[in-house]
């Protein structure tokens, strides 16, 4: 993975999205497990309709990681210092989810450039399940070098990376 | 039911393992297909120590407890009048597999809308490690629908 520069960000940048297939009964099931959050709600056809919901609908937490995934598949997750989302509407079995992902502001802060990014869950309607932001750090340009920053000396490690096309540069603080 | 004197209340912290099968399970169920997110050899290639927990993993340890709805039935709240309205994560140090975390919380604020009829509650859980070092910290707002009320935000 190569991460983008500061400087090569621009407020309007759209992140690569993520597309995923409709929501199937299998996937709550999965996620009940690998989440550890059983509230059968989310997995139980009969309890959902005993509380008055058409079926079981997605964790909210689901979607969260959704764009988790979508955020650290284009920067390094150590370069995530801050993630929020407000929970809007339910994602239903069979809706097709689309995450994307915006860059909204560039701004320096304790020594650290980042970009705000504004992230959100939709169907194919265009219906926004979740909307949320995303702080990341970045290096301030693309030199494959360290870099000094106010106060932080950001190093940029390169390996070899077989399975992508370029070296792979990972910013630890 | 909860209101603002529950401001400040904590809770017991409690501890839990991350466990490299359970962060595969989370990576299928949740469509990852990184290697380094599911294999170990390939987290260690792309200079992790293990595999990685993804950005919000975290909160689902937090509910390794045996009724991690304790805290919901301490301060008087009805679940099937529960609805998660949102939640952040600060970051301050990567969490791996083999990692112990603890997770304490408070109750950080307590506010009503709509003349009361909807109570947002506001549970800050610091996430810290082995070493007591600040890994992550969580904020969950839910919101309390009152029993007279009819559709949440």
């Amino acid at each position: 993975m190569m991460i983008c520069a500061f400087d090569a960000v621009n407020v309007g940048d759209a992140l690569p999205p993520i597309m995923l297939p409709p929501l199937t009964r299998t996937t709550l099931a999965l996620y009940a497990g690998g989440s550890g959050d059983h509230n059968p709600i989310h997995i139980d056809s009969d309890f959902a309709r005993a509380a008055g919901m058409p079926d079981v609908f997605a964790h909210g937490m689901l979607s969260m990681a959704w764009l988790g995934r979508l955020l650290t598949q284009w920067a390094p997750q150590e370069n995530l210092r801050e993630f929020s989302v407000r929970f809007a509407a339910m994602t239903q079995i069979g809706e097709q989810i689309v995450c994307t992902g915006r860059v909204a502001e560039k701004l320096e802060r304790d020594g650290e450039w980042l970009i705000r990014v504004a992230v959100t869950t939709a169907n194919h309607t265009g219906e926004v399940k979740l909307a949320g932001e995303a702080l990341l750090a970045l290096p301030k340009d693309q030199g494959p070098f360290a870099h000094e920053l106010t106060g932080t000396t950001i190093g940029i490690s390169v390996a070899d990376n077989g399975s992508d096309n370029g070296p792979k540069a990972r910013v630890r603080t | 039911m909860v209101d603002t004197a529950d401001i400040g209340r904590t809770f017991p912290p409690h501890s839990a393992e991350v466990e490299a099968g359970r962060l595969r399970l989370f990576a299928k169920a949740t469509g990852e297909t990184r290697a380094e997110y599911l294999d170990e050899a390939a987290a260690r290639a792309a200079g992790h120590p293990s595999l990685p927990a993804p950005p919000t993993f975290a909160i689902c340890l937090d509910l390794e407890m045996p009724d991690p709805f304790v805290w919901f039935h301490e301060l008087g709240i009805d679940l099937a009048n529960v609805l998660h309205a949102s939640q952040s994560f600060r970051y301050f140090a990567p969490i791996h597999a083999g990692d112990r975390l603890t997770f304490a919380s408070r109750i950080d604020d307590v506010f009503q809308k709509r003349g009361g009829a909807l109570t947002f509650v506001v549970k800050v859980t610091d996430v810290t490690d082995a070493k007591g070092a600040r890994v992550a910290e969580m904020r969950a707002t839910i919101v309390v629908r009152s029993a007279s009320a009819p559709n949440p935000p």
